[in-house]
């Protein structure tokens, strides 16, 4: 069997006293999208930023795969390594486009600018980039050198995929990314996920309250509460046949249209 | 004949926590086994659990006691036991599952959605789409609609349109439930005439059909699961 690309174990953080996640533990495997589903404040998002190396765990470990290299722990990488990982191996797609994105420079500059970090210095060749990844997301190549907000949500949300994109990541991290979008849109940035997920074979995990967007996207599925895995499994089974008292409460709650 | 998959002392029952903790029992202590070639109609009352023993086969019901071995790229997997990426390796390779319900993300043209298999199997797209045309041909889906998205269409063209999603890809073993319900005489030939196709090229096949005569038609045995019970 074919070994994890980022794998913790025990992970657990306290903002202070308050406790936000314990005792996580957790395999991603490669070309597999995980979600990880719950109320707001069941510790969705301390997670994953856990896991993406933005903050550091009060216990626990955390260890991802480089290319062809074994798992490596991050707390015996140096900061400038987590750094270059960040924005080579990982991308992080946040909720709000405005997060990821620099606003006040053009959408060509925002794609572009994730390759010049690791080095590319040739206008032609980032500018090419750049074109080709507005148009891997559905947005029209004459729009590259407007600003961000001239865009819609919807297309600023699938800007920062390009954004993220760019250095072709292996480990995509998703906080939310249809959140605040309408549903028309939602559904088209979700056939643009899976189809990139597919096409790219990225390893994906995607934080979300909403168990609609959690069944199209992931293959396995972790419901978390106030901090604690309740439960895991495969998605359908999770949905379907769900365990925990909690778990049955969050799927009898989906609402039907 | 080769056993493909082997079913010994299997249990499941729900537990309502939200309910007062309410024990629901589909089965318990159930033996099966289902050989190479074998087409088996599944038979019982409604609410017997016919559904429940598919869903416990495919992994999505966790079993409560026993085995559910399946036989993988020739080793046995323990579906009850497997880690979920064995379980989804076994889905991917050797167990189709066919419902009469589509689920699919909006806006994904139809032909898209059944050549999706064949692509996760590694075929180019141009061979996995015309493999989907022909497969909607056969079904009778009219060719106005292989672009547009089956969420728009009428209930019978969307089970048509899961059906051929999941003959798009031979299976070793499939597993339908009720792919035959709700369809016109013609289209339902169809259906009756692709399982059998299925079968006769080494598929083993486990069914849920309504209709006595559809079981009789597509099965080479019947397995009453009513009767299947042990004492516990």
């Amino acid at each position: 069997m074919t070994a994890p690309i980022l794998s913790c174990r025990e992970v657990t953080h306290y903002y202070g006293s308050q406790m936000a996640c314990r005792n996580v533990s957790l395999d991603l495997y490669p070309g597999e999208v995980l979600g990880i589903v719950g109320e707001s404040g069941s510790g969705k998002t301390t997670l994953l930023k856990i896991l993406a190396g933005q903050i550091e765990p009060t216990d626990g470990t955390v260890s991802f795969a480089k290319k062809g290299g074994a798992l490596t722990g991050l707390h015996e990488m140096s900061e400038a390594e987590i750094r270059l990982l960040a924005r080579t191996d990982w991308a992080f797609v946040h909720q709000h486009p405005r997060d990821g994105l620099r606003m006040n420079v053009s959408a060509g500059a925002n794609i572009g600018e994730r390759l010049m970090a690791i080095g590319d210095r040739h206008y032609g060749n980032i500018r090419a980039s750049a074109i080709h990844w507005l148009e891997q997301v559905e947005i029209d190549a004459e729009r590259v050198d407007d600003l961000p907000r001239t865009f819609s949500g919807g297309m600023q949300q699938r800007l920062q995929i390009a954004r993220n994109l760019v250095t072709s990541p292996r480990l995509v991290f998703m906080d939310e990314p249809t959140g605040g979008l309408d549903v028309s849109v939602q559904a088209r940035l979700l056939d643009l996920i899976r189809g990139l997920v597919r096409t790219l074979g990225l390893s994906v995990l995607v934080v979300t309250h909403d168990l609609a967007v959690a069944r199209l996207l992931s293959s396995r599925l972790i419901v978390m509460q106030g901090g604690n895995v309740v439960e895991s499994g495969l998605t359908d089974q999770v949905l379907e046949d769900p365990q925990a008292p909690y778990s049955q409460l969050l799927v009898s709650s989906i609402l039907q249209v | 004949m080769t056993p493909v998959l082997k079913i010994s002392g299997a249990s499941k029952s729900f537990c309502l926590h939200l309910q007062g903790q309410i024990e629901i029992e589909a089965f318990s202590g159930l033996d099966f086994t289902l050989h190479a070639g074998e087409a088996v109609g599944l038979s019982g009352p409604s609410g017997a659990g016919k559904s429940s023993l598919l869903k416990l086969i495919y992994g999505t019901y966790p079993a409560g006691a026993g085995k559910v071995e399946i036989l993988h790229d020739r080793k046995w997997v323990d579906i009850a036991a497997g880690t979920p990426s064995q379980v989804m390796d076994v889905r991917r390779r050797t167990l189709g599952y066919v419902t009469q319900f589509l689920r699919v993300i909006p806006r994904v043209p139809c032909v898209d959605i059944v050549a999706e298999p064949l692509i996760e199997r590694g075929a180019d797209e141009k061979t996995a789409r015309s493999r989907a045309q022909d497969l909607l041909v056969r079904l009778n889906i009219p060719e106005k609609l292989w672009t547009l998205s089956p969420l728009t269409f009428s209930g019978g063209e969307q089970q048509r349109v899961n059906i051929a999603r999941g003959f798009a890809t031979p299976y070793p073993i499939l597993l339908l439930d009720e792919p035959t319900a709700s369809l016109d005489a013609e289209n339902r030939q169809v259906v009756l005439d692709l399982i059998a196709e299925s079968v006769a090229a080494g598929s083993a096949m486990i069914g849920i059909f309504h209709d006595a005569d559809d079981r009789a038609a597509v099965s080479t045995r019947q397995f009453d699961i009513s009767r299947a019970r042990r004492a516990a």
